[in-house]
């Protein structure tokens, strides 16, 4: 038995792989004094860790995901257990014929060893396979299958040869006490250890544990159901665990794997049978293991019947039979994304949840060097628990999108495909009028926001020879020719779009000001009434966010920030706000609602309606002030994410319809329309070359390289400063540039439109690859329909970040040729911004 | 040959089972049922008999509708036929009344059963009655703690083995017979993914007997005391020699 120590640097719950990897890479980064315990005996404590399939795939769509994904396979390769052999996803489908020629690109994109294979070939790597079913293979030579118990187990035993680890199996955490929202101390059954730094790791048992401290880890425990068939003499002869490529049966959610004599049979297409946490039975009461369940046979039927048809003869073999047979339990996520980061609501209380095997070891480097440096080398914002609002972090969201989530894991996702489950979470005060005028929703946040609307459909016939058309029905899923017919009303007339999603936090108080200069790379020093558009950098210098900042008054501060990622800013806000109580920081983010209104005839539409003066001389470009709007008091900023004139128009929620009402009205004789966030999230942007944060900006890319370097560096410090000079010193590895699409006929005829994530290569066909490693790939992509083009944008090695290169883009199994349209951030519609300005 | 093989859903081993809050049953919501070791050897010896011998292997379980799946579950290891008895009771006098019942009802209709097979006793409550019941109820022979069953070919009689406290004991019962088995017997099979597709789709008789509840009632379950288990180190490497020999005096052994 082990002793606890009184007081530990960090204590980490959970010895599963992510437990063991997390503490292991805290030893390696110098903590000297860590305590790992689990509830559970070792080395198989009885999480998920202890029943997984343990293969590797490392190609996902998600960029964060597979570069997560490789450095766990070094690292499991460095601890010696890992075992390559190959893997193929085949399609039996059309639509999955598809779907692996996207992931080809999404290979190619992120530079993993695959390809597309015939059914033959299949056949040759898997002999036991009826290949007649087999439409297209997608072979992956380096999947490989891993033991994480063997590499939790080394990775103690260095930490501990390190002298910086005690191990304490058997030992229950019993609460985990705050002091002014920051962990204190962690009790056990075996004692209480003094800490400030608490790493939870205990997948599907962690909304319990994080609970303890009085935070959400916001994943349910869900079912996967696995059996294992044999002996089967072809796998007995290969005398080894896994002999033979794993066979992902993508079309009904299946895999197969080889496991000595047995093939391994596991599913994702069953219905989604979510437990809860704390019905998760003990160590002693489970019959197998605390997550692995009894097995509901009625739910596995369907899928023997695919595993037989794709298998038939090993399946048949004499004397084989069905020897084990589980309810595994995993964690599933609202998103289907892993929890890591410190948690929102308490300090010092980390999350490492929700990880699969192949992401664990990685997961555990970077969350370490996360706690160690404040940042990571790869950008984890898809991952960062505090990505969520607190709506998305109730159990009611947990459970119903895990419902609907579970079903995707091997399913087909269009990129842009919305969630069914618990929609209408948060509603701007338009959303009335929205409905009236049949706009489709798409979720961000949990808001509703129109993406276009459908009243307005007679505007194709307006604009039908400028609009364009997606003949392919993956390219316009989730798409309306509606989008570019709104966008060009807008830039001919006015148009009126739902920004409410944004999220706004107020900061005010003495020390407003150095607090803000702390936090953005720009000059925030500015006259009341200025408004400026920031980066926002992490401590390695890359992007972190970037947003709007309106000086109200000298002490007096309006940060309004992009919807998608508002709660990681408001983490990063307040995480840094001084202690001394010299600011107030306040979101004001259900307070305030706002619409755009851009285009040409904006100032005759708001001036009809308010007696303040817009025009350019008094009301200028870059500046904010208050206004009343037929009695509705207004926060005007004169901005502009699409490029035209016009105000961002701030007011308090409860006026807001009054707010749509009065525009509606008094834009009536100029032709106002509705336009949703296709125009001002693609369109509009991309036209002039706007950034996005987590597409183009990210934190593996500083602001030289997006060209949003500022001509000139405060003096102010601000975090992220040494790297950010350091980055203008050394000049970009790669530029963000804007590419157009030269011509887009498929081999088929059929015009296509790629789409965000698509390699890009070299016109022979090579990947582009930066000083740094990284690969170019397409970031946005979409129409501009006042330029007449299709535009996708990219980071692009130095050498080819110059106008007018030719290039290529793969999509859906075709190159496509592109060019060079803008290198850095000058935008090709409105070079000068005369519009804006005007 | 016509055999019969009666078995009862239990709970699967491994964990400690855990009780309903009045103490009364067990809770069931996160433990699976599965049938006991001895049953699954009288299935697997009722199929391994009909392929010697040819002829037919029914399955009956007395119990709630769950009982399906054990009955399933014994399909897809090669019986072919499921007869689900429904009963509310667990009381072995009462099921016994009921098999008996609904073996007769079985009978009336498709003729004997050459043998009955049962579980020596269940693996949950281990009350060893429902075999002998069922027998004395049906007046045939019974020979319970059965681990070798072997009937040649064109006989009339089955010869039953079991080891006794001083060897082997060897019976000789004439047809129709019962015998209460116990695991050793035989190995039993995994089912088969085909064997499992195809108790999927089988029919399930379902008998719904009249009867009386049994006088046997249970008032409340109770954990057995944990087992404390204590290590003591003796010493490591050379220095434990001295006190494994004085152990192992004390303890009469050398």
């Amino acid at each position: 038995m082990s002793h606890l120590p009184d007081r530990a640097e960090a204590v980490v719950i959970g010895a599963g792989i992510v437990g063991n990897s997390v503490a292991h890479h805290l030893a390696q980064a110098g903590w000297h004094n860590i305590v790992l315990l689990d509830k559970g005996p070792l080395p198989d404590p009885g999480g998920s860790t202890g029943h997984a399939s343990n293969f590797i795939f490392p190609v996902d769509h998600s960029k964060e995901i597979t570069a997560i994904t490789v450095d766990s396979m070094h690292q499991y390769e460095k601890l010696g257990t890992l075992v390559t052999s190959g893997g193929v996803e085949i399609a039996r489908t059309e639509a999955r014929v598809e779907e692996l020629k996207r992931r080809m690109a999404s290979a190619r994109a992120w530079g993993i060893d695959s390809e597309l294979i015939g059914p033959e070939k299949v056949a040759e790597l898997v002999p036991f396979i009826d290949s007649s079913i087999v439409k297209l293979g997608f072979w992956t030579p380096s999947v490989a299958v891993v033991d994480p118990l063997r590499s939790g187990a080394l990775m103690r035993e260095q930490a501990q040869a390190l002298g910086a680890l005690t191990v304490s199996a058997n030992t229950e955490v019993t609460g985990i006490e705050t002091r002014h929202g920051t962990v204190s101390k962690i009790r056990t059954d075996r004692g209480d250890v003094e800490t400030d730094t608490v790493v939870v790791a205990c997948g599907v048992w962690s909304p319990r544990i994080a609970r303890m401290a009085g935070a959400r880890i916001p994943l349910t425990p869900a079912v996967h159901q696995l059996i294992d068939v044999g002996p089967i003499p072809e796998l007995a002869e290969t005398r080894s665990e896994i002999g033979y490529p794993i066979v992902r049966d993508m079309d009904p959610l299946m895999y197969e794997r080889q496991s000595g004599a047995d093939l391994e049979i596991g599913s994702y297409a069953h219905r989604a049978i979510l437990h809860d946490a704390d019905d998760i039975p003990s160590y002693e009461t489970a019959q197998l293991s605390p997550t692995q369940l009894p097995f509901t046979q009625e739910d596995f039927d369907p899928q023997m019947e695919d595993a037989l048809e794709l298998f038939p003869e090993i399946l048949n073999a004499p004397g084989a039979g069905i020897r084990h047979s589980i309810n595994g339990l995993l964690s599933m996520t609202p998103d289907g994304a892993p929890l890591l980061g410190e948690t929102p609501e308490v300090r010092g209380l980390w999350s490492a949840a929700s990880v699969w095997i192949k992401e664990g070891p990685g997961v555990g480097r970077l969350l370490a060097e996360w706690m160690t440096h404040g940042s990571t080398e790869i950008d984890l914002h898809g991952a960062d628990i505090a990505r969520f609002y607190p709506n998305q972090r109730t159990t009611t969201h947990v459970r119903a999108r895990a419902r609907e989530g579970f079903n995707k894991i091997y399913g087909i996702v269009h990129p842009q495909e919305q969630w069914e489950s618990n929609r209408g979470q948060r509603l701007s005060p338009f959303h009335t009028r929205e409905v009236e005028l049949s706009a489709k929703f798409f979720e961000v946040g949990g808001w509703e926001r129109p993406h276009w609307y459908e009243s307005n459909s007679p505007l194709l016939e307006q604009y039908a020879d400028r609009i364009g058309n997606r003949p392919h029905e993956w390219d316009a899923r989730w798409w309306s020719p509606i989008i570019n017919a709104e966008h060009l009303a807008m830039r001919e007339r006015v148009a009126v779009i739902d920004l409410t999603a944004f999220a706004q936090f107020d900061v005010s108080g003495p020390g407003a000001l150095d607090y803000l200069q702390r936090m953005a790379v720009a000059q925030v020093d500015k006259d009341v009434g200025r408004i400026v558009y920031t980066p926002v950098l992490d401590r390695s210098g890359g992007f972190r966010s970037d947003l709007t900042i309106v000086r109200l008054g000298t002490e007096f501060f309006r940060v309004i920030a992009g919807g998608a990622d508002g709660a990681r800013d408001r983490k990063w806000f307040s995480d840094h706000l001084p202690e001394d109580g010299s600011v107030t920081f306040t979101d004001m983010t259900s307070a305030v609602c706002t619409l755009g209104l851009w285009g040409p005839r904006a100032r005759d539409v708001l001036s009809s309606v308010t007696e303040a003066d817009l025009s350019a001389g008094t009301f200028p470009f870059g500046t904010a002030r208050h206004i009343d709007v037929d009695g509705v008091p207004a926060l005007a900023v004169k901005i502009s994410y699409v490029g035209d004139l016009g105000w961002e128009l701030h007011a308090p929620f409860e006026q807001g319809m009054k707010l749509w009402d009065t525009l509606f009205e008094a834009g009536r004789e100029h032709g106002i329309v509705p336009a949703g966030i296709g125009v001002y999230g693609t369109t509009g942007r991309l036209e002039k070359g706007y950034r996005l944060m987590g597409a183009e900006l990210e934190g593996e890319y500083d602001p030289v390289e997006a060209g949003l370097a500022l001509s000139k560096v405060k003096s102010p410090d601000f975090i992220g400063k040494q790297p950010y000079l350091e980055a203008r010193e050394q000049g970009p590895a790669a530029t963000l540039c804007t590419l157009s699409l030269v011509s887009n006929t498929d081999s088929a005829g059929v015009a296509r439109y790629p789409q965000a994530h698509s390699p890009i290569l070299t016109t022979s066909g090579d990947r582009l690859v930066d000083s740094k490693g990284r690969g170019s790939y397409v970031t946005s992509a979409g129409s501009a329909p006042s330029l007449g083009e299709y535009l996708l944008m990219g980071y692009l090695p130095a050498v080819y970040a110059v106008e007018g290169t030719a290039l290529l883009v793969e999509y859906m199994g075709e190159r496509y040729p592109v060019k060079v349209a803008r290198a850095g951030r000058t935008p090709l519609f409105d070079p000068d911004d005369e519009r804006m300005k005007s | 040959m016509k055999i019969l093989v009666c078995i009862k859903r239990v709970p699967a081993p491994g964990g400690k089972l855990p009780l309903t809050e009045d103490g009364t049953d067990i809770d069931t919501r996160h433990i699976g049922f599965t049938i006991g070791p001895h049953e699954e050897c009288a299935v697997e010896e009722a199929v391994r008999l009909a392929d010697e011998h040819g002829g037919e292997v029914t399955v009956l379980s007395a119990g709630p509708p769950d009982v399906a799946q054990q009955l399933r579950y014994a399909l897809s290891m090669g019986a072919h036929t499921g007869v689900l008895v429904e009963q509310t009771t667990q009381a072995p006098e009462t099921t016994a009344v009921v098999l008996a019942e609904a073996i007769g009802t079985l009978e009336a209709e498709k003729g004997t059963f050459d043998l009955l097979l049962f579980g020596n006793e269940s693996a949950d409550a281990g009350n060893y009655q429902v075999g002998i019941r069922v027998a004395c109820a049906l007046g045939r022979p019974v020979v319970g703690g059965i681990k070798g069953i072997r009937i040649p070919d064109e006989s009339t009689q089955v010869f039953l083995r079991r080891e006794g406290a001083d060897g082997i004991e060897t019976y000789q019962a004439p047809l129709p017979a019962v015998a209460a088995v116990k695991e050793g017997l035989n190995l039993p099979r995994y089912p088969t993914i085909k064997g499992r597709l195809r108790a999927k789709k089988a029919f399930l008789r379902t008998i719904r007997p009249e009867v009386s509840p049994g006088n046997l009632r249970t008032l409340r379950l109770r954990q057995p005391p944990e087992q404390e288990q204590e290590t003591v180190v003796l010493g490591h490497g050379t220095d434990a020699a001295e006190s494994v020999v004085d152990l192992l005096t004390r303890k009469g052994l050398v």
